[in-house]
């Protein structure tokens, strides 16, 4: 009786989803068969784009229109050192398909060294942007120096927020893996933080191709 | 038969059986802890309208000092704050989230889904915005309100021209309410495209519904570029970067460009919802199906697109260029073609049906008519020769206040009386309902109109008084005595409410033989919404399944339209399929969200940290620390 009450309540849901109440809570029917949860994702990074959009924006229109006040990009990038920290991002990209790839074969211990490696070069990256945010004060640039610096700041600092945010979530994973909570039947979990973290470093090729490597 | 007992999930949730029709709702706590779409969007509702009260004062004062010329009622500062909140209110704190309080209440109903996506993003979303109602409005004791106008113009903003706290609260009450509204439109994008019921396909869902699904797509996409802009005018404030100093190379058109790429499709998001109101209420009373579904969906669909095109329009004044001024103006005349296209499959949809002239009718009637105005002005300042004309005079104020009153707010009146039974259980009072239309319907003319001719004559907005000669103070006094009128009309619908939700008659759960499904369940509804999740087969799936015989785009049968739904009520129709199964509910439990206190804990904690700008950045890592833990509660608590 209850089976019957069930399936017809999930309507069109196969009948491996509509036996039970908790195994529609764990994948829910949705009328478009993806996720809910990975739908929220995609939708954020599209309004996500356009946070990033209007910076990138700011800074291009900023650049044209500068006066030459010293310290200028081409005097203080160093080209090779962002080159390396842009590297160490996207080679986090990797460690994070790794991962991804790890729990979807069950492999609970080595998907948690994948996140632990992504989160480490993660933070590599945030140190490295730390660095080079000090070594350019002393060079004396800083907010206020000139339109260069106050939307080159604003715009590396608001993608360094989400590397942050990016990193901390990924520590959340590991903890929870360490308390059980991750198995290959949530990997989703884990592929919609990756989606995030794919986001933040292809936004930062963008960002060091304009920014850095045309800086004229 | 006994009530099954079907498997309960690991942790977390309510279990609610079908026999428990209404669940007492008692205390704070129960609705602080809230995750019920219906229940939110009572509470979006009820904050709105008394924003909406709020709004309406500041624009009375307004009034009141254009009474005569030279009036010294209130000083030249008072003026600012009261027209830069009058309109930041209206905007953001009462048409907004009116919209919202439909979106949350009546989408998931129609549908038919049991919640939306994320209940606890959804309370979320609501506290977060509460408290950046209440911030902004708090800017009037702490230190002054804002009065750079609800644009903001840099550098208006900057430290030097506006030292004191109020573009402080304002930065912060927009950022916080651009949170809350990306976040729920987020929730509402995902839960239309993904909670639908079996069967009910794109093109099957009720044209409110796909009404809202583009305003979350332009809530989305065009949030971003003021946030942005705001962070960008917080930064030159407080932490000394030059974004919009012009000694040292900023630019303040930038901000122009920054506002009004959200500015413009934020007028599609104030009047989109509207439309697909009006596109609900004209059908049930014309006993009509809609003219022209696919066109009204992909028109809106059109006006969404165009309306990222658009923005110099606003700038015209400024000296863009020919070029840029031609093309923008050319982009601009091209909307006119889906909002027209609207205009008139609304009135095909009346030709020729039996209408009944309801309150809500009667709203929506009127809204054609005042949107057609608003529109037509709207038409006349796409062509940049006339706009420099009527650039920043109250030629504008009438323009933009027939589509925002005339058009936004028309609407959502009448979207109250339609939909009031289902919100509340009882009728709105018809006899106090026409009062309150007739009176509404010519005070706001009698208010807007003669402001096209205050606006020709050369009176500029935003300006605290103006000389006898100018020629304008009998039309000023004209609109003043409007306001007032209409501060009456609104008054009798508050009288209404409250008098209707005690002495109304208890509502069915079909009083207009209705076509959607909201309509197949009880008013109010229950807590899960639907007992059996309805499966549908046609659009206007409840008119299909109450009139078998009828074609999918055919008229309704003759009949009085009193609706007396459960005599319809078939299974199956000797035409073949019946348009959505509903089957009389046998007794089982249901799987609810459980409340939770977590919403409320991040928002407060979003807030606090906010605060840090307008009292002290002390407050910012507190507040931080509160998010965090509210986050690692909601991450951990199961759903
Ligand atoms: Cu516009």
């Amino acid at each position: 009786m209850s089976q019957a009450v069930a399936e017809r309540t999930s309507g069109a849901a196969p009948p491996a989803a509509s036996t039970t109440h908790a195994l529609e809570a764990e994948h829910p029917h949705t009328s478009t068969g993806v996720d809910s949860r990975k739908m929220l994702m995609w939708a954020f990074l599209a309004s996500d784009c356009m946070f990033f959009g209007t910076l990138i924006a700011t800074y291009m229109v900023y650049k044209q229109r500068q006066e030459l006040i010293p310290p200028v990009p081409r005097e203080i990038f160093d080209i090779p050192y962002t080159s390396v920290s842009a590297f160490v991002l996207l080679l986090s990209s990797v460690t994070m398909v790794l991962a991804l790839d790890a729990i979807q074969h069950n492999r609970v211990a080595r998907m948690r060294t994948w996140l632990i490696a992504t989160a480490l070069l993660g933070s590599v990256f945030l140190a490295g942007q730390y660095y080079e945010f000090t070594s350019f004060f002393s060079e004396g640039l800083n907010l206020s120096t000139s339109l260069f610096g106050s939307s080159f700041f604003l715009l590396t600092g608001f993608h360094g927020t989400h590397v942050a945010i990016g990193v901390f979530w990924l520590l959340s994973l590991v903890v929870q893996s360490w308390r059980g909570k991750i198995t290959q039947a949530n990997a989703l979990t884990i592929e919609i933080a990756g989606l995030y973290w794919h986001f933040v470093d292809i936004v930062w090729i963008l960002i060091f191709t304009l920014v850095y490597l045309i800086p004229e | 038969m006994a009530v099954v007992a079907a498997p309960i999930p690991h942790g977390g949730g309510v279990v609610v059986p079908t026999t428990e029709v209404t669940r007492s709702y008692r205390g704070l706590w129960s609705w602080i802890t809230t995750v019920d779409h219906k229940r939110i969007g009572i509470m979006y509702g009820v904050a709105a309208g008394t924003f909406f009260l709020i709004g309406g004062l500041e624009a009375l004062v307004v009034r009141l000092q254009l009474w005569v010329p030279n009036n010294t009622l209130v000083s030249a500062s008072t003026f600012n704050a009261m027209f830069t909140m009058h309109a930041t209110t209206m905007i953001f704190l009462a048409v907004m989230p009116l919209s919202v309080a439909f979106f949350n209440f009546i989408v998931p109903l129609q549908i038919g889904a049991r919640d939306v996506a994320f209940p606890r993003l959804n309370a979320f979303s609501f506290w977060v915005f509460i408290s950046g109602g209440i911030l902004l409005n708090l800017s009037f004791v702490l230190g002054g309100a804002p009065d750079a106008g609800w644009f903001g113009y840099a550098n208006l903003t900057s430290k030097q021209f506006s030292p004191g706290p109020g573009i402080d609260f304002w930065i912060l009450g927009l950022q916080v309410l651009g949170i809350s509204s990306v976040a729920g439109a987020l929730n509402f994008l995902v839960t239309i495209i993904n909670m639908r019921a079996p069967g009910m396909t794109y093109m099957r869902m009720p044209i409110f519904t796909w009404m809202s699904l583009i305003t979350m797509i332009l809530l989305v996409l065009a949030f971003p570029a003021i946030t942005i802009g705001l962070v960008l005018l917080m930064f030159d404030r407080h932490f000394g970067t030059n974004f919009f100093e012009v000694a040292k190379g900023g630019d303040v058109i930038l901000w122009q460009n920054l506002f009004w790429v959200f500015g413009h499709p934020e007028v599609y998001i104030l009047i989109l919802p509207a439309m697909g109101i009006v596109s609900e209420i004209l059908p049930v009373f014309s006993r009509k199906p809609l003219f022209g579904y696919a066109v009204m969906v992909f028109s809106g669909m059109a006006i969404a697109f165009l309306a990222f095109g658009v923005w110099a329009h606003h700038m015209f004044a400024v000296g863009l260029g020919p070029l840029t001024d031609a093309i923008f103006s050319a982009t601009t005349m091209l909307i006119a073609i889906p909002t027209g296209v609207k205009i008139f499959n609304w009135i095909s949809t009346m030709w020729g049906g039996s209408i009944r002239y309801t309150t809500a009718m009667l709203y929506a009637v009127g809204f054609i008519a005042m949107f057609i105005i608003g529109g037509l002005s709207g038409v006349m300042h796409s062509s940049p020769p006339a706009d420099l004309q009527q650039s920043d005079t109250y030629f504008v104020v009438a323009h933009i206040h027939y589509v925002l009153i005339g058009g936004s707010i028309t609407a959502l009146l009448g979207g109250i009386y339609y939909w009031f039974p289902k919100f509340s259980g009882r009728y709105l009072n018809e006899t106090l309902g026409k009062w309150n239309f007739w009176t509404f319907f010519i005070t706001i003319n009698m208010t807007f109109m003669p402001m096209h001719w205050t606006g020709l004559l050369g009176m500029p907005r935003r300006v605290y008084t103006y000389a006898p000669e100018l020629g304008v103070t009998t039309l000023n006094q004209i609109s003043t005595v409007g306001a007032i009128g209409l501060a009456f009309s609104i008054l009798l619908f508050v009288v209404n409410v409250f008098v209707s939700l005690r002495y109304s008659p208890k509502a069915v759960a079909d009083p207009w033989d209705g076509a959607t499904l909201e309509w197949s369940i009880s008013s109010p509804p229950p807590i899960y919404n639907f007992a059996q999740v309805p499966v549908v087969h046609s659009r206007d799936a409840f008119w299909a399944m109450k009139y078998p015989d009828r074609t999918e785009h055919g008229d309704l049968p003759d009949g009085d339209g009193t609706g007396s739904p459960h005599a319809h009520l078939a299974p199956t129709g000797h035409t073949g399929q019946p348009a959505a199964d509903l089957v009389e509910a046998k007794p089982t439990l249901i799987h609810m969200p459980a409340p939770s206190y977590f919403p409320f804990i991040v928002a407060m904690g979003l807030v606090i940290a906010g605060s840090g700008i307008v009292f002290t950045f002390a407050l910012t890592p507190v507040g931080i620390l509160i998010m965090m833990a509210g986050i690692f509660g909601w991450a951990f608590e199961p759903a």
